[in-house]
């Protein structure tokens, strides 16, 4: 038995640090850590954890299959999914979060769901117009076809993934580190209430994360739509509670862990994809999801933070 | 009048309850199985609200225990000699034998608590997020099995051939059940020590009560509850592992919030309210009094009303309060002179 495992492990250790896992495991990653952001930066000043984020998507997605069902260039279509994305991440936070922005954790979270049900029951009303499941969005397409480094096949679309996964993340760290909003967004993430008393004010904040976050998932919407051209009402569900699952085991108190968690878990998730054998694949979720319970059991503060919890004394 | 005034918050959801029960007699088979499908809602968040109600932490995981007793009640009692038809590779004792109504529905409640006990051990210990995180990831793991496994259940078919013996009377009687249970626990000492825990932990470890152990017997009790709501449910639906995932852990939580999500009448009012709603307009989308909805227009009414619900009233319906006679019963004079 343990002779059977440890060559199941060995098999596995020899797949997984094949190039092209490693490739695809870094593309998967890159993407799920700006969705991290996205979800990270929105939890810093609001302490709300935006479940809806993954309609965000899929509705940015829609918008590209909308332009490339009438044939519009490729910008124009870029343009309509990030004016659609950013127009409703504002629409999200004016109607829903900032009313409910005093209330406990469970009652902004379950207002996030019903928001995600109603965007979602949107999609499939649209989706459903017609008789085919689904809207096509190809006009990137040609992302997906390969370039071969050193006998490796690397899609186009995970080079672009990585690069603008870097040039966000860097962009960003030089606007939190170097502009007056961003160092109110950090000192409202660290304590909201001081931050107000030194007059930060609390919607400009706000709304100037909610605009990033909007930012990224548009970015995040026209990757994914590289990879799945097929939109339906559950685009982007599945990978937007892998993240927020990577989120939590990262350590969501700080952008940073938040955004490896991220990284990490889309990283695990095309290892685990690339390296399983094939009549274990189907068990993907469990190994990926039997992982997040061991590290949230030896790390229930985060995987990617400094020192334990503050703990409450009486 | 004091024992009267005790049991108040216990006979309130009951009444709830008979009369959705009595109500449904009054309609055809094809309205009727709307007030069937409200009741066995009612036993499921009564389960989810026997956990987070009480321990004030959010499950995502409790779906998981009502597939576990759907399948536990569904493959037991499919007559053996359907079973090589439907569910041709199951072990052995699954395969041969077979179980009657209520066996079934106990038997849902004892494996639904038996794997909530044992999920529960180690995260019991979690808190916040990542306890969150972690009763989602039980839900991910068990429906990953339950959808490839076929040695314990149909995979990814629906259940066929399961007796349909959940109708009216009994998805009543299984809510009144789950709701008595639920108070039962609630004013037991268990269940006003994790209360305690809920609204001032380290008060409550000052006084000696072990926050870990109470959770884990809230987890375990509501996981036997859910097990049986889910016995309830295949018992009244043919369902498939897509039945019990994603949706329902949702609509369940959002039926507990909506109602309140502190109080036992909250859960049941969130349930009848938001399923009575969802009943309606379903009927409205099939053309009802000369209102006619398109499709799929019903899901995005509902979603609109529960944010709008939770915008207007975010501690719920019933503000998470029990029912009580106090201020129809007492003058203001007396209230204060109690206090």
């Amino acid at each position: 038995m343990s002779g059977l495992l440890a060559s199941g492990l060995t098999d596995f250790l020899r797949s997984a640090v094949d190039p092209q896992v490693q490739v695809d495991a870094i593309g998967i990653g890159a993407v799920y850590a700006l969705m991290a952001v996205g979800i990270g930066l929105v939890f810093g000043v609001l302490r709300l954890v935006n479940f809806a984020y993954g309609q965000l998507v899929m509705a940015g997605a829609f918008a590209l299959a909308f332009a490339s069902d009438r044939d519009w260039p490729v910008w124009g279509g870029i343009v309509l999914c990030f004016a659609v994305v950013i127009a409703l991440s504002m629409a999200m936070e004016r109607v829903v979060f900032r009313p409910l922005r005093t209330q406990s954790a469970a009652t902004m979270l379950v207002a996030t769901f019903a928001v995600a049900f109603l965007l979602q029951a949107i999609a499939l009303v649209i989706d459903q117009r017609d008789d085919t499941l689904g809207e096509p969005a190809a006009s990137l397409a040609r992302l997906n076809l390969p370039w071969v480094i050193f006998g490796t096949d690397v899609r186009k679309i995970t080079v672009v993934a990585i690069v603008t996964a870097a040039v966000c993340l860097l962009a960003l760290v030089l606007f939190l580190e170097r502009t007056t909003v961003g160092l109110q967004m950090r000192a409202a993430a660290m304590d909201f209430q001081t931050a107000r008393l030194l007059g930060v004010r609390a919607n400009r904040v706000i709304g100037s994360a909610v605009f990033l976050s909007g930012v990224l998932a548009a970015i995040v919407a026209v990757m994914l739509t590289v990879q799945q051209p097929l939109v339906t009402s559950t685009f982007a569900l599945r990978e937007t509670i892998v993240v927020l699952a990577g989120v939590v085991v990262g350590g969501m108190n700080r952008l940073l862990s938040a955004t490896l968690g991220g990284f990490a878990i889309g990283y695990a998730s095309g290892l685990l994809g690339g390296a399983l054998p094939t009549e274990q694949s189907q068990y993907l979720p469990s190994f990926l999801f039997g992982l997040v319970i061991l590290t949230l059991l030896v790390r229930p503060a985060g995987l990617f933070t400094r020192g334990g919890g503050p703990v409450e004394r009486v | 009048m004091r024992r009267v005034r005790t049991t108040v918050p216990l006979a309130f959801p009951l009444a709830l309850v008979v009369a959705t029960g009595v109500l449904g007699t009054f309609f055809d088979r094809s309205t009727e199985i709307y007030f069937i499908n409200s009741l066995v809602s009612v036993s499921m968040v009564v389960a989810l609200y026997v956990f987070v109600g009480n321990s004030g932490v959010l499950s995502f995981g409790h779906m998981s225990f009502v597939a576990i007793g759907a399948w536990t009640a569904g493959v037991l009692s499919v007559p053996v000699e359907e079973k090589p038809a439907t569910m041709p590779s199951l072990f052995g004792f699954l395969g041969d034998s077979t179980v009657g109504n209520i066996p079934s529905l106990l038997l849902a409640a004892l494996v639904g608590g038996v794997f909530a006990l044992v999920a529960g051990l180690p995260l019991m210990r979690l808190s916040g997020l990542a306890a969150g995180i972690a009763t989602f990831a039980v839900l991910e793991i068990t429906s990953n099995i339950l959808r490839y496994y076929e040695k314990i259940g149909p995979g990814l078919n629906v259940f066929s051939s399961v007796p349909e013996t959940t109708d009216l009377q009994q998805a009543a009687i299984g809510a009144a059940v789950a709701i008595l249970v639920a108070f039962g626990y609630q004013v037991s000492r268990f269940g006003r020590q994790l209360r305690a825990a809920r609204d001032d932990a380290p008060a409550a470890r000052a006084v000696g009560i072990s926050v870990y152990r109470q959770r884990l017997i809230a987890f375990a009790l509501s996981g036997a509850l859910a097990g049986f709501a889910g016995g309830l449910y295949v018992h009244f639906l043919p369902i498939n592992v897509d039945a019990v995932y994603l949706d329902l852990t949702f609509l369940t939580l959002a039926m507990l919030v909506v109602g309140g999500m502190t109080s036992l009448w909250g859960a049941v009012v969130g349930a009848l309210a938001v399923s009575g709603l969802d009943s309606v307009l379903a009927e409205a989308e099939n053309g009802l009094g000369g209102i006619d909805l398109p499709a799929g227009s019903r899901t995005i009414v509902v979603g609109a009303l529960m944010a709008l619900v939770l915008i207007l009233r975010p501690e719920g319906i019933t503000g998470g309060r029990e029912v009580r006679l106090g201020p129809l019963l007492r003058s203001r004079s007396q209230k204060e002179g109690a206090a």
